[in-house]
């Protein structure tokens, strides 16, 4: 890292409270990893492009699609990123574990709201005959739409196993920068989402 | 609220210093920040999926509007709730992102490229 240390992007939490160790080092490591995934989503979504077209005599974006389902999707993934930062506000002004807790409840409710409709829509898309097997198209959808569910799933399990620690050890250093890093990863699965809503469903359905 | 040892113990951490904790001024700025992403960012989600469900133009124009409104979202999401603001930023980090994306212009962008170039030869 180079002399002029300026705040780390993100909700640094140094100002409220003095100093945590490793701060710096733990959120340049994750803003790394989530450089390297975005990378791994800019070249699935770039086979989606080529392949968007390759139907192969199967069912297209506009039979396979429902915009009022992506629409409910946007919305509870939006919401659960607002919720996060209400969660990581609760944590930066020292609003009590509770609070903390219950923000990431909520973020975690919306989150299953939204794998809920997204599984929901792979299965009427499977009995629309749009299964993975059937063209280049829905291989490259199936690639790309379940990678970023999966990434949710994840991020849903991690927001779990910290709400375990909270509630075992209380708000120290590491649920602290656990809590920073998931909150870096959540807003960037919402990004990640702008542009599949964007490019793959209404770009689809326009 | 404020009970230091929920915090781990340290007793300079029972004082906040952002000034009155979760009712001073630092704190509203925080929370109007999200306020303000989350209203830009409904608005800039509504009317993409509102032009798109009325057909309101041709598919043309359709895709380029969506485009705008997806980057002007990415960017609100990135100020607001990531709170990166590019000048005052960390000069490692602001190398670290400009370096993926031209990873990305050259690996997405040169992939879209060639396989359109071959798609529009073969037929």
């Amino acid at each position: 890292m180079s002399g002029n240390m300026l705040d780390n992007p993100g909700f640094s939490l140094r100002a409220s409270y003095h100093h945590i160790n490793r701060e710096d080092e733990v959120m340049f490591g994750f803003w790394v990893f989530l450089m390297s995934d975005a990378i791994i989503f800019g070249l699935i979504f770039a086979t989606y492009a080529t392949m968007v077209a390759a139907t192969a005599g199967g069912p297209g974006p506009k039979r396979l699609f429902d915009i009022g389902s992506v629409a409910i999707q946007t919305g509870a993934l939006l919401l659960s990123s607002f919720a996060y930062g209400m969660a990581s506000l609760a944590l930066r002004y020292r609003s009590g574990r509770r609070k903390v807790i219950a923000c990431l409840l909520v973020t975690l409710l919306l989150g299953f709201v939204f794998l809920g409709f997204e599984v929901h829509d792979f299965l009427t898309m499977f009995a629309k005959g749009g299964s993975p097997d059937t063209s280049g198209f829905t291989s490259a959808f199936f690639g790309l739409v379940p990678l970023h569910g999966l990434h949710v799933t994840v991020g849903s399990i991690w927001m779990v196993v910290l709400i375990v620690q909270m509630l075992r050890y209380g708000i120290d250093d590491d649920v602290r920068l656990g809590v920073q890093r998931l909150a870096l990863f959540w807003h960037f699965l919402d990004i990640v989402w702008i542009a599949i809503f964007s490019l793959v469903y209404l770009g689809g359905l326009a | 609220m404020n009970d230091f040892r929920e915090f781990g113990g340290h007793p300079e951490w029972g004082r906040p210093h952002f000034g009155g904790g979760a009712s001073g001024d630092a704190y509203r700025r925080d929370l109007h920040t999200y306020l303000w992403g989350l209203a830009l960012a409904v608005t800039l989600t509504v009317v993409p999926f509102a032009l798109v469900y009325w057909h309101a133009m041709t598919a043309s124009s359709l895709w380029i509007a969506i485009g705008i409104f997806a980057l002007v979202q990415a960017v609100v999401h990135f100020r607001c709730f990531l709170h990166v603001h590019p000048p005052h930023e960390n000069v490692d980090e602001m190398l670290l992102v400009l370096f993926t994306v031209i990873i990305l212009i050259m690996m997405a962008g040169g992939t879209v490229w060639i396989l359109a170039n071959l798609h529009s030869r073969m037929y």
